[in-house]
């Protein structure tokens, strides 16, 4: 049971930290969605004419991936110290 | 060329190697070693069945087709596995808590452990993955063709058909093997598991194998590459908008909600820190596995003629360029993928169908006779789970024939996802906010449903396969607004865009609009709080009422569904939480739940539900219970957890404290009966010798009278004898002065000397013995562990009021530790009685026929402590039965 305290209304130093990482945790899906919807913002090439290309494209959405990835291993690393939430759902 | 019979080798040695995976993998955690098969490194890889024969095979059609729209099917996932603070985390701790079995199952319990909703849920499910099956067995036939048509040979329409029905019977065989051992609590399959993650590795061997010899081997490096996709046909960007970010979604949606993926995401999980490694790492997967589609589709498309089916690159783009090894390696891919996928999603389903549709309706059939106590319930389960298997199989391939088998993959695979993401609504709504209710989910599932089979599933047969070119023209009877790729007169979308919006739309709405009309029953909103505040508060709900089941019935029952030896234990543990010793707790609301719950992992929430509920008959949760148990939770919040912990300890003192008081008066009841017993036995012997010796002494008597007086003497003194040597072996064995010898021998021996002693074979009582089980190499007291065994045996020898007594003695394993039972087919011990036969001077029922002090068990209890082990009564076996557990520092040897 993890009821909060009223009249805790400031938490030590390390806490808050952990807290202001899971905030963090959940912003990673939402920075993905925007940062992949960026290429649609690029002008569309008409056949012969100028404008973005797949190749371009291709770099690009693959940086971003890479980039996903690594921002959620070092969360994870972050987020999984603080196991006391996550208790043993299941007698063995 | 490769021959093709090699080829057909090679499949099947791949699929032995497979077997023999899963099935070490198997044997290792039924033995209790799993360790590295529960590591977040298996579990990652096992999320790899998401990467199907449409990823092996269709990504790459995909790309040379629409460039790199591919790219967001492995996006979606990402974005959902990158945020598994929000969902997954979620998922899996409900999963582990309500003990969820399939995604019908999740919605089912959500919503009031409906019944009628599971069916739903069931159905649509199998609906929706009847295209993607076909797609695999679309794609490994495919796969067969181009090594046949390499080799010279090419295949007709009937060959094709041919191989995708041997494919599809195969995969049925392997999937029953290995998918429907046993009905698993928690629907776990190791040696499944284990086997998918091999695949795993295969496949993304095989598909980084083509991509880099793509890459270095035929374009020249990375540079080149770039420079060749920028010359290809697909070189400009001209992504549209709303395919691109509803693929994301759907392929995020489809994620979560795809039977397989459920199964293997959230009912396989064995630990819930495994999804903190799963997050980045399964993402990381996809990246490699998407990140050579696209050179691999430019380099086909610039090599290979045109009209070549651009699905089949990764094995003809090798080919081509005379690499048989690795167009070997990459059918191997295309073959994993495809089979690690219909093995799992077959799984999935068959669950679901057997725990939602055929135990339902099996229990209905039989509700007029107290279904649950007859007939085995397991058999039922496992026979409709492999039925299922073959069932959806078989629809699989009617897709595969209906289709034609010429559609692109990606196509199919798309309209069977956008299949299973119409539950998501549900299932977010239901796992987020407490006003969902059953009558809402109902009607935005079918909703969404109708309208998809309606835009996407009848149109994807092809022109007048199913729906005629009229209807999909000028709509049904002319119905233009009615019109799949233009409902409502809204025109010129794209018609994978347009079904996706609509049926979500409309299931939304409907969904929505359902669940704020509609007042949900009592458990729907007991279920919903728990479900929606699952890290608040993880502790069971109350829905049962304290009642005059016995748990002896309960027992019973469970015995049936979940095997005798994990019944016994879980009653075990449960007496023992409640301060009790033995195997029947008290009958508690919260020992209800938690055999609800312990059940729901074997036949699902609702079946789990139904038949705690005829046991219990109809003291489930009404309006006023669900208020008490409001203001009793109220309450609770208010108390410190201190508190709560104490007062649970109290509750346990105070149980113990009754039931000491409980045996105190029954014992003092029976010493007065002893007392008034033995002074009468000491006293007719006495009676006797005093007679006896008497005439004896008065000297007039004849010498054979002589003789037999002596004797009776003699004999009566004998008895007395016996009776005092009983009594001083127990107080011995009680105050500890006793010596153990240090002895050592075979268990089979000891049992053998025991039989023979207790009056052998004959006099009426038959013995049932396995000798294979008994070989037992133990070091112990010998001498006294036999004594036990003597005294069982002549117990039932005596008590066993059966026409035929019989015996059953039966050697085995439960929790690591060696147990002999001993179990007769009389009437057995009345459960008044159960607390006190192993106390001295109890007899039960005062039978003096007996002719022994009611020691024997006293002392049995003493020399089991002694020795280290135990002994124990152990109800709910149709006749008296008797446990007794080996001392573990006993056991020398195993067999």
């Amino acid at each position: 049971m993890t009821k909060r305290l009223p009249s805790l209304v400031f938490l030590e130093r390390q806490a808050y930290k952990r807290r202001r990482m899971r905030d963090l945790a959940r912003a990673v899906p939402i920075i993905g969605a925007v940062l992949l919807s960026i290429p649609l913002l690029w002008t569309r090439a008409a056949p012969g004419g100028e404008g973005a290309t797949t190749s371009q494209a291709l770099v690009y959405v693959f940086a971003v991936w890479v980039f996903l990835i690594g921002l959620a291993a070092v969360i994870s690393r972050v987020v999984k110290s603080d196991a006391p939430d996550q208790k043993p759902a299941d007698p063995p | 060329m490769v021959a093709f019979n090699i080829l057909v080798a090679v499949a099947l040695l791949y699929v032995a190697f497979l077997f023999t995976v899963a099935f070490l993998a198997e044997r290792r955690a039924q033995r209790g070693y799993g360790g590295w098969l529960r590591s977040p490194v298996v579990y990652t890889l096992s999320l790899s069945i998401y990467c199907t024969a449409w990823t092996f095979y269709g990504a790459v059609g995909y790309a040379a087709r629409s460039g790199l729209e591919y790219v967001t099917i492995y996006l979606g996932p990402t974005l959902v596995l990158v945020g598994w603070w929000w969902i997954l985390r979620r998922l899996v701790r409900i999963g582990r808590t309500q003990r969820i079995t399939s995604i019908a199952d999740l919605i089912s319990s959500r919503f009031g452990k409906s019944t009628s909703l599971g069916v739903i849920v069931t159905v649509m499910a199998v609906i929706s993955t009847t295209p993607y099956i076909a797609l695999q067995l679309q794609s490994v036939t495919l796969s067969f063709a181009v090594f046949a048509q390499a080799g010279g040979r090419s295949w007709g329409g009937e060959e094709l058909n041919g191989a995708a029905l041997t494919v599809a019977m195969g995969l049925a065989v392997f999937t029953v093997l290995f998918g429907t051992r046993k009905v698993d609590a928690n629907e776990r399959h190791h040696g499944i598991v284990m086997a998918i993650a091999v695949e795993a590795v295969v496949k993304l061997v095989a598909l980084l194998a083509v991509g880099i010899f793509v890459v270095w081997g035929i374009a020249g490096g990375p540079g080149p590459m770039l420079a060749q996709i920028d010359a290809s046909p697909i070189a400009l960007w001209q992504q549209n908008g709303g395919r691109w970010a509803s693929i994301i979604f759907l392929s995020a949606a489809a994620f979560i909600c795809l039977p397989r993926m459920f199964q293997v995401l959230v009912v396989e999980n064995v630990d819930e820190r495994h999804l903190n490694i799963a997050g980045w790492a399964f993402s990381g997967y996809l990246l490699l596995i998407s990140l050579f589609v696209i050179p691999i589709a430019v380099v086909g498309l610039d090599l290979l003629p045109a009209g070549q089916n651009p699905d089949m690159f990764v094995l003809t783009v090798p080919l081509s360029q005379g690499r048989e090894g690795l167009a070997m390696l990459s059918f191997l891919g295309g073959f994993s993928s495809a089979t690690s996928m219909v093995i799992v999603s077959t799984i999935a389903l068959a669950t679901m169908v057997s725990n939602h549709i055929v135990v339902p309706i099996w229990l209905n059939a039989k509700a007029a006779g107290g279904a649950n106590r007859s007939g085995d319930v397991r058999y039922v389960i496992l026979l409709s789970r492999r039925l299922s298997i073959a069932g959806v199989l078989l629809l699989g391939y009617f897709y595969y024939r209906f289709s034609g088998g010429g559609t692109a993959l990606a196509a199919i695979g798309l309209v069977s996802f956008s299949g299973a993401v119409q539950v998501l609504p549900a299932l977010i709504g239901g796992i987020f906010w407490r006003g969902a209710t059953r009558v809402g989910a109902a009607l935005g599932l079918i909703t969404g449903f109708v309208v998809w089979g309606w835009t996407l599933f009848l149109p994807s047969f092809g022109a007048d396969a199913v729906m005629t070119q009229s209807v999909v023209d000028f709509g049904p009877f002319g119905i233009e607004w009615l019109r799949p790729y233009a409902l409502f007169g809204i025109e010129g979308m794209d018609s994978l865009v347009h079904g996706i919006m609509w049926s979500m739309l409309l299931n939304i709405m409907m969904f929505f609009m359902g669940s704020v009309l509609t007042f949900p029953t009592p458990l729907e909103r007991l279920q919903g709080a728990q479900i929606v505040n699952i890290f608040d508060h993880s502790a069971g709900s109350r829905t049962w009422r304290g009642s005059a089941a016995g748990a002896e019935d309960l027992m019973i029952m469970s015995q049936r569904i979940i095997g005798s030896a994990q019944a016994q234990t879980f009653f075990q543990r449960e007496a023992k939480a409640q301060g009790k010793i033995g195997y029947l707790p008290d009958v508690t609301p919260e020992f209800i739940e938690g055999l609800e719950r312990e059940l729901a992992g074997s036949v699902g929430a609702a079946t789990a539900h139904a038949m705690v509920g005829q046991l219990i008959e109809g003291s489930g949760i009404s309006v006023d219970d669900l208020i008490a148990v409001a203001d009793e939770a109220a309450q609770i919040l208010e108390y410190s957890s201190q508190l709560e912990a104490k007062s649970a300890e109290q509750d346990r003192t105070a149980r113990a404290l009754r039931d000491a008081n409980e045996k105190l008066t029954a014992l003092s009841v029976q010493k007065d009966a002893f007392l008034s017993q033995i002074s009468h036995e000491l006293r007719t012997p006495m009676t006797s010798i005093r007679s006896f010796s008497e005439i004896l002494r008065d000297g007039d008597t004849a010498q054979t009278e002589h003789e037999r007086y002596a004797g009776i003497i003699h004999d009566e003194t004998l008895r007395l004898t016996r009776l005092l040597d009983d009594l001083l072996d127990l107080s011995v064995l009680a105050n500890g002065q006793v010596t153990l010898q240090d002895q050592h021998g075979n268990l089979h021996d000891i049992l053998d000397r025991a039989a023979s002693v207790a009056g052998g074979e004959g006099a009426g009582l038959r013995i049932l013995r396995d000798p294979s089980d008994e070989v037992l190499y133990l070091r112990t007291d010998m001498d006294r562990l036999a004594q036990v065994f003597i005294n069982l045996i002549s117990n039932a020898r005596k008590y066993c009021d059966a026409k035929e007594p019989k015996l059953r003695i039966k050697v085995g394993q439960i929790n690591g530790k060696y147990v002999v039972d001993f179990i007769d087919n009389g009437t057995g011990i009345p459960a008044s009685s159960q607390q006190v036969i192993f106390e001295k001077f109890s007899r039960i029922a005062d039978q003096s026929k007996a002719g022994g002090a009611g020691l024997g068990l006293a002392i049995c209890r003493e020399i089991m402590e002694r020795l280290g082990g135990q002994i124990s009564y152990l109800p709910g076996q149709g006749g008296a039965a008797f446990r007794v557990i080996l001392p573990t520092a006993a056991i020398l040897a195993n067999r």
